[in-house]
């Protein structure tokens, strides 16, 4: 990407602003929470926003660097994140060889389609779009059976099948943005795919870091008590709600205009919590708190991108739908 | 292939994360005793002994097993695995004496006191050369050692890894007190393994 843009280093700088203001708040929030606010949640979110930091400096450097290695990042991402999911879900010794090849050949081959499409002319879309969902779907199952435990068996190849998805096929469509030819909303072609990605991600973060914090001042009905405690419907509307604000705001560093940006917005918070919903409910299911209390000294992986799991593949295809033909009328 | 290199290896496959509670690393003797559930668990532990100890440490490992073909062999010499002979254990050369001669006053070992691996959820009675490893070599510091999730990375039968996330624990040294009986040593030492699962 031009380097002499300045959309580019106008979004940048907003970020950087944004993320600041986040600490901030986290900072304070701890000081706060030595007055009664629950410390370890604090903590946890504290952990997220460096998370955050973390990620938004890659997706920075994804700006610049070939797009090869922001794909081998989101690859090596997505294979901690299913490593995480596995350790965590209860498999039997039956389904070792299904897990062998999903984490052999199913984790790789789909980040080395991306990559290929994202680095060429030739594109692969038609193939990695389906290999997980059809091909992977099929394979596990049908592996597991082959070693003969038939104990649970529905429920222990949906697990490896739901693994594969979420942290795998799903996250893919992230680096994929870079792959797309985009037009914007004025039919002319726009080429600043990073950027989009860079978006994309931002937006899914400002999502969950909304929702946390409208959760904390105003949170009173607890959505679904079981699952988790802290989210609430306040948290959810208001967070979904000022989240599109700011991606409105920040519609100039996108392909669409204001009101569109508004509603891939909403779309992208309104996944992003329920990724964190479900991932929430994997957890509780499990009894850990933490993808990364699971495994003490590993920050757990999949507890920072649930929530760009479920946001990335949808905000993808509403892009490809709308922003690489004609434009909508 | 180093030895360094293959820690890493080991490393990367097994996703380890190490936890030291009430012991802390060093290279004084010791003998660190954990329980057994899958071939990769003598390479997993003593890959992830800090470099100086690994360094002083050896794996006691089943000759049958890692004699068989070249590749096993030269990964055995890289771990610098201390091989024992599980099937002829002869009366003159008990493989507690061999062991003891083998890491004079340098080495630290590292045993599987359940004696083969272990497919069940519990913890198998603890076989005796703990005891007299002890009880011959009084200065060996004993170290519990609970190790997580590696049956899962390859389990009994399987020769393909699934690179899944293990923990591995180590707990407070033991030491046999005076005139204490070989079956009340044991059961304390199965104990501290056990009790390092449930922190």
């Amino acid at each position: 990407m031009a380097l002499n843009d300045p959309v580019l280093w106008i979004f940048v700088g907003s970020v950087l602003g944004i993320l600041t203001i986040i600490t901030v708040i986290g900072q304070m929030l701890k000081r706060k929470s030595e007055a009664g606010l629950n410390p370890a949640m604090v903590g946890s979110f504290n952990r997220r926003v460096r998370a955050w930091w973390l990620l938004c400096m890659l997706l920075a450097a994804a700006l610049f660097q070939p797009a090869w290695v922001t794909v081998t990042i989101f690859g090596l991402l997505s294979f901690w994140a299913l490593r995480e999911f596995i350790t965590l879900t209860p498999t039997r010794m039956g389904d070792h060889r299904a897990l062998f090849w999903v984490f052999v050949f199913f984790t790789p081959a789909q980040y080395v389609l991306v990559g290929l499409s994202v680095g060429s002319d030739v594109d692969y879309y038609p193939l990695y779009s389906i290999m997980i969902p059809m091909y992977g779907f099929l394979f596990v199952p049908a592996r597991v059976a082959f070693s003969g435990d038939p104990k649970r068996f529905l429920e222990r190849t949906a697990k490896i099948q739901s693994g594969l998805v979420v942290c795998i096929y799903c996250l893919s469509f992230a680096p994929a943005l870079l792959d797309l030819q985009i037009k914007d909303f004025h039919g002319e072609s726009w080429t600043k795919n990073s950027l989009l990605l860079f978006y994309l991600v931002f937006m899914v973060q400002v999502g969950d870091a909304l929702q946390y914090a409208w959760g904390k001042l105003m949170g009173r009905r607890v959505i679904a008590p079981q699952i988790s405690p802290n989210k609430t419907w306040e948290g959810f509307l208001g967070g979904v709600g000022s989240t599109t604000l700011i991606g409105a705001a920040l519609w100039w560093a996108t392909p669409f205009n204001p009101w569109q940006a508004a509603c891939m917005s909403l779309v992208v918070a309104v996944l992003g919590f329920a990724g964190v919903m479900c991932m929430s409910a994997v957890k509780r299911d499990r009894g850990v708190k933490d993808y990364g209390t699971l495994v003490e000294g590993h920050s757990g992986v999949l507890d920072r991108i649930d929530s760009l799991c479920f946001a990335a593949p949808v905000f993808y295809h509403l892009t490809k739908y709308f922003f690489t033909g004609e434009p909508p009328a | 292939m180093t030895g360094k290199l293959l820690a890493l290896i080991a490393k990367l496959l097994s996703g380890a994360s190490v936890r030291w509670i009430d012991c802390q690393p060093d290279t004084r003797q010791r003998v660190y005793f954990a329980n057994h559930t899958s071939h990769l668990d003598a390479l997993v532990l003593w890959s992830s002994l800090p470099t100086e100890v690994r360094k002083l440490t050896r794996p006691v490992a089943a000759k049958d097993y890692w004699e068989k073909g070249r590749l096993r062999r030269y990964l055995a010499g890289c771990f610098n695995a201390l091989l024992i002979d599980r099937k002829e254990i002869k009366v003159h050369q008990s493989p507690v004496d061999l062991m003891l001669r083998e890491i004079g006053d340098k080495y630290s070992l590292i045993v599987f006191p359940e004696g083969g691996r272990n497919t069940g959820p519990t913890l198998a009675e603890f076989k005796s050369g703990l005891y007299y490893l002890c009880k011959k070599s009084p200065n060996l510091e004993a170290v519990p050692v609970h190790m997580d999730n590696v049956n899962r990375v390859l389990p009994r039968g399987e020769f393909l890894p699934v690179p899944l996330l293990s923990c591995i624990t180590f707990g407070k040294p033991i030491s046999l007190n005076k005139g204490e009986p070989k079956v009340e040593f044991l059961r304390r030492a199965r104990e501290a393994v056990l009790q390092l699962r449930e922190t």
